[in-house]
């Protein structure tokens, strides 16, 4: 596993330089077909300054803006037993340094993504409509997942990736604005000596503008796409159980399709691109693999768990093309898979009360409303019991002093730290 | 001159690997003794939820008394265990004792209704999980620290440095190998 870091540490490395030089030479290309070649170094530090204040930006954030973009609610290990423990599971048999934060997400649409540029500070958040769906096994797959993108450090890599390519796309677009409004301009200049080199960069920054921000953009989700096979890997390897990710990843998918509101940089942390209609076919623009294909290659994992056997399922599956480094699987050794848990029938949702309250509902329904109690208790939800049967759920500062019941219409005073 | 130059950037360059090959050892035989301590925090664990399991279960299975006993008693001696070897023998035992009470749960509908035992049952469940992947992670660890300390030219500074092989955490007790075997 440390092997299989630092190769993708050094990757990562290579990728964010070379990612930062088209930027820096669509700067240079630019800068010097408006102004020549002083404005080329010009445009260079132009390109520099944005690049690192969209850093600077991205790094003050942090985590908890992210989360709190997505709507996330951190919890304790009160609010919802079984999912914290899962975590903790997880953190052991991943060896990461730190225990990541727990958030929930209140969303029908099943996923769940891991932020966090430090493994020794990351968070890991799942939505109420994952939890309501997933039973323990696979709640464990996915989390797994999520902590296989921390622990090779997918979510360091990403946000730097990210930011490097929202820059280019960024000064390509301001760019292409420019030319349309102001492109006399730069003619006016070409007088002198320099003139016929300002105007071949002049070309040359035209099609750098163009391009440019197409292939970083494909770039960056070609690694995407590979990272989402080693987490895939990491999780079968963390759990030794592939099934629990394969039979999660089956409930997921087909229940997507943009329910959930994220910004475009953070879909490749999903477990599912939440931005995609899932099921769809690979493409060069997707984020993630599609479903099925991860699917099928960790049903064709039997038996060892290990990188090297990833490897060799990805293989079967895939005519023969591999999808992890030599390197990374080189020296793994076999790791035995083990039998589904005693706990594999119970969903993962914990004893909440809720749950015998709703115990005459279909089972799906009664899961889901299950959820949502979790999700209102985290967020300080105060329960009123109604004479009719209704529990009326009022949120903190609800600013009025009563409530009327939905049901019945019955009024209730609200205690004054509520109204 | 040159050739003394070259010989100093030889020996400059043989002397950072040698620092680097060392730490990356006291680092790996770092991560080997802290997955041990781990092990040893979840069955502290585990110990300190028994009680609460008995209490919780007494009044409803009155019949199991044996059982419940068998569970006490494994966890007393499991406590008083000197040393590895014995140590693992007992968890084995208590490990087992455990997933046969559990087993014998199923049929109390009344007991699997009470929101204690619910509780109780998910969070010796999880410990039962994490003493699991504490061993799992302890295990890849020996075998990577021991692969470093066996293979050349690592096992030069290893020796030099006294890094001796680590040994794998190995069950003791065949019941706690087999999952019990539970018919209806």
């Amino acid at each position: 596993m440390w092997e299989l870091i630092q190769s993708n540490r050094r990757k990562s490395a290579a990728l964010i330089v070379l990612l930062a030089l088209a930027l820096a030479a669509l700067g240079l290309a630019i800068g010097w077909g408006v102004a020549g070649e002083p404005g080329g170094y010009f445009g260079v530090a132009v390109a520099m300054v944005i690049w690192i204040v969209m850093l600077l930006a991205n790094l003050a954030a942090g985590e908890s803006i992210l989360l709190a973009a997505a709507g996330g609610r951190e919890i304790t290990h009160a609010d919802a037993p079984q999912l914290f423990n899962v975590v903790e599971e997880m953190q052991i048999a991943s060896g990461l340094p730190a225990l990541p934060k727990v958030y929930i997400i209140d969303n029908p649409a099943p996923n769940a993504f891991a932020v966090g540029l430090k493994p020794e500070r990351a968070a890991v958040a799942v939505t109420s409509g994952l939890l309501a769906r997933l039973n323990r096994d696979e709640l464990q797959g996915v989390v797994a997942h999520e902590l296989g993108h921390i622990k090779n450090r997918d979510t360091l890599f990403m946000t730097l990736a990210g930011v490097t390519v929202g820059a280019v796309i960024l000064l390509a677009d301001l760019y292409l604005r420019g030319m349309r409004f102001g492109g006399g301009r730069s003619r006016g200049s070409s007088r002198g000596g320099g003139g016929q080199a300002q105007a071949i960069m002049m070309i040359v920054a035209l099609v750098l503008a163009l391009l440019a921000p197409i292939l970083a953009q494909l770039l960056y989700f070609a690694c995407s796409r590979r990272r989402e096979y080693l987490a895939d890997a990491s999780s079968a390897l963390f759990t030794r159980y592939p099934a629990g990710l394969a039979s999660a990843l089956q409930k997921i998918s087909g229940v997507q399709a943009g329910q959930l509101e994220v910004s475009r940089a953070l879909a490749p942390m999903f477990i599912v691109n939440p931005l995609a209609a899932v099921g769809d076919k690979t493409s060069v623009f997707s984020t993630h693999p599609s479903t099925t294909d991860r699917i099928r290659v960790l049903r064709a994992l039997t038996g060892d768990v290990s990188l090297a056997a990833y490897q060799a399922a990805f293989q079967q599956t895939h005519d023969g093309r591999g999808v992890l480094r030599a390197a990374t699987v080189q020296a793994a050794a076999p790791v035995a898979a083990r039998d589904a848990s005693a706990a594999a029938e119970s969903p993962a949702i914990p004893g909440a009360p809720a749950l015998a309250a709703a115990a005459a509902l279909p089972d799906a329904a009664r899961q889901w409303r299950a959820a949502q109690h979790l999700v209102q208790r985290a967020a300080g939800y105060f329960t009123i019991p109604c004479d009719c049967g209704v529990n009326l759920k009022v949120p903190q500062h609800f600013g009025q002093p009563s409530v009327a019941c939905p049901k019945c219409g019955r009024q209730h005073l609200l205690p004054p730290d509520i109204a | 001159m040159i050739p003394l130059l070259i010989l100093l950037g030889v020996v400059v360059v043989l002397v950072l690997w040698f620092i680097g090959a060392y730490n990356g050892l006291v680092n790996s035989r770092n991560q080997v003794k802290n997955a041990w301590a781990q092990i040893d925090v979840q069955l502290k664990r585990r110990h300190d939820l028994i009680p609460n399991l008995v209490e919780t279960a007494k009044g409803y299975v009155a019949h199991e008394r044996g059982t419940l006993e068998a569970v006490t008693n494994a966890r007393a001696a499991a406590m008083k265990a000197q040393g590895a070897a014995q140590a693992a023998q007992a968890e084995g035992l208590l490990g087992s004792a455990l997933s046969k009470f559990f087993a014998i749960a199923e049929a109390y509908p009344e007991l699997k209704a009470n929101q204690n035992f619910l509780a109780v049952q998910e969070e010796l469940a999880s410990t039962e999980n994490k003493i699991g992947f504490a061993r799992q992670f302890y295990n890849d660890s020996v075998m990577s620290y021991n692969t470093k300390v066996q293979s050349i030219p690592t096992n030069i500074v290893a020796g030099l440095g006294h890094f001796e092989k680590a040994e794998f955490f190995e069950l003791q007790d065949a019941a706690q190998r087999e999952a019990p075997q539970v018919k209806f």
